[in-house]
């Protein structure tokens, strides 16, 4: 009598458990790719107010004051300096053809584009990748970690923040050892980047309900594609297939 | 993140079409929308007095008939969708949808000469899901891939989902659309999106 009374309970207490982790999957808590999201809103607000006060001022002089041939070549000066950590990523994960390629560019462009300033190798069929050492690591199979918001740099991962000391080098591999030659070239860099932004982030303010969030999922999206060089399936649900009768996915009844 | 400003074109240019006839291939259907998209920009851009408004209009007309905007924002909401009534997945599909033309209309201003390249689509005759491929060139940068996504219908082939450089522009939607969900259920879903129309309607006529 007493076991039959305790495998009760038990059967009891089980069933409470599963309701339990039933409802805890329905509410769904907090977003299981962003564990240190306080941190993270924190953050992301301070880069918006320094946004607001200092960076995009900047940025909207120097695309009022550039001429936008000037800005197309200094946007391709920089990606040329690029290109060479990119071919080195491109190897790195195996993709050799693509290294090369990335490095005929910059033999290419720095020479016939006259250092960087025309993109001559995209009309040559050798086109632009995009590659940085946290997608190297993800092709290695390091878990990209939590989402993470860089100050002053934007949305992270944790496996990319750990990458990012490097791929900053690694970008500048060519800029001179001169100090003051290297941090204008920064400088310029971080302003001509935001102000390629500045079309588009209407578009990012009145689309989303929540920039923070918007923000952290495209940003998590496109990393993960970028990673797989674009292999990730997408599989869509369809909600409005109900069962006719029975229970949904979530362990719910049907009202008949 | 640059990739926003070409993807929204695209993204518009997918939204239109005119009559469409079911036996429009989702191949074909996805090439007129965006060859007649693009029509639309680069006659509207070339007339002295450029119309946003008017551009947005046409736009929004040619392509709107052939995209499926309840199952878009059924994808947007998850599996909450479920939960709602009738009455608010229509308040849903309507909130979303002028979200999405807000959204887009930005966008379509920023036309700087892309080009649109079709890949060539794969699929068999008894598919009813097909993904259709294409890339926006634009000199000096990396060309960005545009994926539409339709689902066969008795009247035609309709785009779902439209997927910008691997970000599929319904489901970034969901982890906030869920943060509301959590905080305030459904009804607090359609409260924000809301709420989030007049404050952007008034920022707008307050700023110009």
């Amino acid at each position: 009598m007493k076991s039959e009374m305790s495998g009760a309970r038990v059967g009891v207490f089980a069933l409470a458990c599963v309701m339990l982790i039933a409802s805890g999957c329905a509410s769904r808590p907090a977003n299981p790719d962003d564990p240190l999201e306080s941190y993270n809103r924190a953050v992301f607000s301070f880069n918006e107010g320094a946004d607001r006060a200092v960076i995009r001022p900047m940025a909207r002089v120097y695309d009022a004051v550039t001429p936008k041939p000037v800005q197309t070549g200094v946007g391709n000066f920089f990606s040329n300096l690029g290109d060479i950590w990119i071919g080195l990523n491109n190897v790195l994960q195996g993709k050799v053809a693509d290294g090369l390629s990335d490095w005929m560019r910059f033999a290419v462009n720095t020479t016939l584009g006259v250092a960087g300033l025309l993109d001559v190798a995209s009309e040559m069929k050798l086109p632009k990748h995009d590659e940085d050492l946290g997608q190297t690591l993800g092709t290695w199979g390091f878990g990209e970690g939590a989402y993470f918001v860089v100050p002053l740099m934007g949305p992270r991962t944790v496996r990319d923040t750990l990458a990012l000391p490097l791929d900053l080098k690694g970008d500048n591999v060519w800029t001179i050892d001169h100090v003051s030659t290297r941090n204008v070239l920064t400088g310029v860099r971080f302003v001509h980047q935001r102000a390629r932004l500045l079309s588009v982030e209407r578009t990012l303010d009145e689309g989303a309900l929540d920039k923070y969030a918007f923000t952290r999922d495209f940003y998590l999206q496109q990393r993960r594609y970028k990673v797989h060089d674009g292999n990730v399936p997408v599989e869509y649900e369809d909600y409005d297939a109900l069962p006719e009768n029975g229970s949904t996915k979530d362990g719910e009844a049907v009202p008949q | 993140m640059k990739s926003l400003t070409t993807v929204f074109i695209l993204a518009l240019s997918f939204l239109l079409s005119p009559a469409a006839t079911a036996a429009t291939g989702p191949d074909e259907l996805v090439r007129k929308l965006s060859n007649e998209v693009l029509d639309i920009i680069r006659t509207e851009k070339a007339k002295p007095t450029e119309d946003a408004k008017r551009l947005v209009a046409q736009v929004e007309a040619a392509v709107s008939p052939h995209f499926d905007f309840r199952r878009m924002t059924m994808l947007a909401v998850g599996r909450d969708w479920r939960q709602a009534t009738p009455e608010q997945q229509q308040r849903l599909v309507d909130s979303f949808y002028r979200m999405l033309v807000r959204t887009y209309s930005n966008a379509l201003t920023q036309y700087r000469n892309q080009t649109v390249a079709f890949k060539p689509a794969r699929f068999s005759p008894e598919d009813t899901v097909v993904h259709v491929q294409t890339e926006i060139r634009q000199s000096g940068t990396q060309p960005i891939n545009v994926d539409y996504v339709l689902q066969k219908s008795d009247s035609g082939w309709r785009i779902f989902d439209v997927v910008v450089a691997g970000v599929s522009l319904v489901t970034n939607y969901r982890g906030s659309f869920a943060q509301e969900i959590r905080a305030g259920g459904i009804e607090g879903l359609i409260r924000a999106l809301e709420a989030r129309e007049r404050e952007i309607v008034q920022g707008s006529s307050g700023q110009s």
